[in-house]
């Protein structure tokens, strides 16, 4: 008859003869640690195994023991391919960097009918054409933008409002597109406006060339007004119309709304949600207030507090649960920028949350007067006075020297979390970003003490409450599955 | 359950004379190049004098002895009347010995390469034999050609299919020469292909539709290991799963669900998603009760209805995470609501049965229903669903 062998003789000896793989641990709370492989693979452990881990005291017959193996956070002699499994996803999720840009921001206007106090940018106002960018620096910009490896070319216009100078918006599609019939890449053009100067024409163009509009909406008409202020006080009114006949020309899919987070916001989230359920969005971006242009100066920026901002997250993280729960699918975008890092084996493009980081790499920005900087934040902080991450200029600057300049490399070496003091020893390292031109701002110095960067704090909160939500609750986690991109 | 081999009677042939590979026909006429390999499937009426070869059953014995007085008859017993035009048998005269290697109207078709193997599963449904057995190679490469175009499946199946060597890439090109449109699965525990020459030389065989199903029973090598009772198993097929993937080829991980494998499904999820995100296809099947399975009793059996939750968190967990994931071999009445959609109806048309609870249900026609086994052991769960 047939001989089987038993379990005993296919595992491997124990004794603490494992190899430990590079891993990363941060505690989670009093008892339990949340630990991080180099591909970003998390598990939380108690106190205990972790420390009985370190010291090579983990027995096989561990119920940890196994599935730190398998997630390889340990290696031994029951297995061999470990070490080349993790080498693949760590190589996967570093695929990104070759790509280099694939987001190229285009500042088309400074002017803007709008005055929104809290405005990250310096705007001005609608009359002085000074503020324009003109058709030779766009050309020199579209020079440049196809010089990028990337297959996948997004082009975004941005202001001010960039429909004040539609014309050249016009110029550009075209030209890429005329450029693209050789180049075959995939091309895309995104519009960032208010939708308060829009005209069917305007729409008509869109569908077309096939535009995607991105436009602000902080909430319910009462709260969007009053951080919005313009000369007919019906910021919302016309945003909200814009959106219906944006999606009536466009399709619903092609028109998206980004919020910022304000201190008449922090009492409103569930209202603010439930602003862009009525408006059949699928999700939200709750987003702060970022450290630049009006917001500083207005002192706006300075008016709430981080972790105001982060109970204000957290309550509309926990109310979209809830909706989610009782049968409306709808999704918060930073949490699933963060899951996609923590449960899947990609990496979003994300800016802000990149290491090394995402500036020049992921996006870039040809702002109107033809200077190139290496991210939307690092142009309001220009606008400010402080040009640090100014890479060059379309007129005078070859690709080459643009991107290979001390101005992008610099910040990028010195910033990189992997070796940033703390950072380097952070559990959350993988999930996190390294943000030079936030730190620059706040810290005058790309790494920054995290310790007072209210990036880290924000962050580290989130990356704690998101892992803590799943850990309570398989069927969040699952929900939270199914937020990944 | 269909019967696919007996024993026939035969007239007017040399009981010395070679094996037979026999396609049936139901036409009149048949093609001069084809004689030696067309039968004349005879259910009554004329027989075309074209033919070399009749066959048919005891029933209408008299009616083809009448019909006609000269060739070679096989007479098949009754139970054989589920053949129809199409069908392919072989049939050893010095025997008598009948088989069954193809059914034109069958949801699959597999074809056995070996018994041979270098895995001892616990619940193996073919129990290795080491035979020497490569005659089976050469008569799929003799069966492909009798194959109609138009085949929708094929199986490749043993033991270890890879283990043979030169012939299994014989086989797959003969595939890929005679049925170009017919997508081939093999069932191959993967191993071979961590050679990357071997790999490479598979992918080269250049066919349109092929695709190998990997078992994959654990996150954790031992446990794996111990489940095909190989030390070095978990490695070799990781290996392989990767090397085909990296060569474009198209993989399916299947995983068995038993008492030894349930409690990790979700880990094993887990591990597909975050190390294999790029195979094509991930199934979970059910235990047959076949082969070594039944000597393991013990160790494998347990009611599908005690690991409903264990599998449904791996089932959505890998749909959530965008994976394409099935589930085969299930009653749907012991799954969790939430997964039936996943459930394909999977179980070989010759193997499938229902049982007297399933009198009445309204979900028959989705339910993936019985292994023809299940008699030893089944779910003390399965009710209907009446609406
Ligand atoms: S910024 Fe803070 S949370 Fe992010 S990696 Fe650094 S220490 Fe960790
Ligand atoms: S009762 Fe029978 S047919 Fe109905 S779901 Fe259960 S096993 Fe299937």
């Amino acid at each position: 008859m047939t001989k089987f062998s038993p379990l005993s003789e296919f595992q491997a000896t124990g004794d603490g003869h494992y190899q430990l793989a590079p891993f990363r641990f941060s505690p989670l709370d009093n008892e339990r640690y949340v630990i991080t492989n180099q591909a970003g693979e998390y598990s939380v452990q108690p106190r205990s195994v972790v420390a009985a881990l370190v010291r090579h005291e983990l027995k096989p017959s561990d119920s940890a023991y196994s599935r730190l193996r398998s997630k390889h956070f340990l290696f031994d002699s029951s297995s061999t391919i470990g070490p080349v499994m993790l080498a693949t996803k760590v190589r996967t999720k570093a695929k990104r960097l070759a790509n280099f840009t694939a987001l190229h921001i285009m500042v088309m206007s400074l002017r803007c009918e709008h005055s929104c106090p809290y405005c990250q940018v310096s705007r001005q106002s609608e009359d002085r054409s000074a503020f324009d960018m003109t058709k030779e620096t766009a050309e020199k910009a579209l020079g440049l933008i196809f010089q990028s490896p990337s297959p996948a070319i997004k082009i975004e216009f941005q202001g001010g409002e960039p429909l004040l100078n539609f014309d050249l918006i016009r110029f550009v599609v075209e030209k890429a597109e005329s450029i693209n019939e050789v180049e075959k890449r995939s091309l895309q053009f995104v519009i960032t406006t208010n939708l308060a100067v829009v005209t069917n024409q305007i729409f008509e163009y869109c569908k077309e060339h096939d535009i995607l509009i991105s436009t602000s909406l902080d909430g319910p008409a009462k709260l969007h007004n009053a951080n919005r202020p313009r000369p007919g006080k019906n910021s919302y009114e016309l945003a909200i119309e814009g959106i219906h006949r944006a999606r009536a020309a466009l399709g619903h899919e092609r028109v998206s709304a980004l919020m910022t987070t304000t201190k008449a916001s922090l009492g409103m989230g569930r209202e603010i949600i439930d602003e862009y359920v009525r408006m059949h969005f699928p999700g939200i971006f709750l987003r702060p207030l970022s450290p630049y242009g009006f917001a500083v100066k207005t002192k706006w920026y300075a008016s709430y507090d981080t972790e105001s901002w982060v109970d204000f997250y957290f309550d509309g993280l926990e109310y979209i649960i809830e909706l989610n729960r009782r049968g409306t699918p709808f999704i918060e975008f930073y949490a699933s920028t963060i899951l996609t890092k923590m449960l899947t084996p990609f990496e979003p493009d994300y800016v802000d949350l990149m290491s090394p980081a995402g500036i020049g790499i992921s996006a870039v920005v040809y702002n109107y007067d033809g200077d190139v900087y290496a991210s939307d934040e690092a142009r309001m902080l220009a606008e400010m006075g402080d040009k640090s991450f100014r890479l060059g200029n379309v007129h005078r600057n070859t690709y080459a020297e643009i991107f290979t300049s001390d101005a992008l490399l610099d910040p990028i070496e010195q910033s990189f979390a992997g070796s940033a003091p703390m950072c380097s020893e952070c559990a959350f390292e993988p999930f996190c970003g390294s943000e030079p031109v936030f730190h620059k701002a706040t810290q005058d110095d790309f790494v920054g003490l995290k310790t007072r960067s209210s990036f880290c704090y924000r962050n580290m909160a989130i990356f704690k409450r998101l892992i803590g939500l799943m850990e309570e609750d398989p069927s969040i986690r699952e929900l939270f599955m199914g937020w990944t991109r | 359950m269909l019967a696919l081999s007996g024993f026939a009677t035969w007239t007017n042939v040399d009981g010395g004379s070679p094996k037979a590979l026999l396609r049936l026909s139901t036409d009149s006429v048949v093609d001069a190049s084809d004689r030696q390999h067309d039968a004349y499937l005879f259910r009554g009426g004329p027989v075309s004098p074209d033919y070399e070869w009749v066959v048919t059953f005891e029933r209408f014995r008299a009616d083809v002895e009448a019909a006609r007085t000269s060739g070679k008859f096989i007479v098949l017993p009754n139970h054989f009347e589920y053949l129809a035009g199409g069908d392919v048998i072989r049939f050893v005269p010095g025997r008598k010995a009948v088989r069954v290697l193809f059914r034109a109207s069958a949801n699959a078709n597999y074809f056995l390469t070996t018994e041979r193997c270098n895995h001892y599963c616990l619940m193996c449904s073919q129990p290795p034999k080491d035979v020497d057995d490569g005659w089976l190679a050469d008569e799929i490469c003799e069966a492909i050609p009798l194959l109609p175009t138009a085949t929708p499946f094929l199986g490749i199946t043993g033991g270890e299919p890879t283990i043979i060597g030169e012939p299994f890439f014989r086989i797959l090109s003969k595939a890929r020469d005679h049925l170009p449109n017919t997508p081939v699965h093999i069932l191959s525990n993967g191993r071979s292909f961590s050679d990357t020459a071997f790999a490479r030389r598979y992918a080269q065989i250049g066919h349109g539709a092929l695709s190998v199903g990997i078992p994959l029973y654990a996150a954790d090598p031992e446990i794996h290991d111990y489940v095909v009772q190989s030390k070095g198993a978990f490695d070799e097929t990781i290996a392989g799963i990767m090397n085909l993937k990296s060569l474009g080829q198209e993989v399916e991980i299947r995983v068995v669900v038993h008492k030894q494998t349930y409690k990790g499904l979700t880990e094993l999820s887990e591990f597909i998603f975050r190390n294999l995100t790029f195979v094509d296809h991930v199934t979970f099947m059910g235990l047959e009760i076949t082969g070594f399975t039944r000597a393991n009793m013990d160790s494998l059996w347990i009611d599908p209805y005690d690991y409903r939750s264990e599998l449904r968190n791996a089932v959505r967990y890998l749909a959530a995470a965008r994976m394409n994931v099935s589930v085969y071999n299930h009653q749907l009445c012991v799954l969790d609501g939430s997964i039936h959609a996943l459930a394909k109806q999977s179980i070989s048309d010759w193997k499938n049965e229902y049982v007297a609870e399933c009198e009445g249900c309204t979900k028959k026609d989705e339910c993936g229903g019985f292994f023809a086994s299940s008699k030893i052991a089944r779910s003390a769960h399965i009710s209907p669903f009446l609406s």
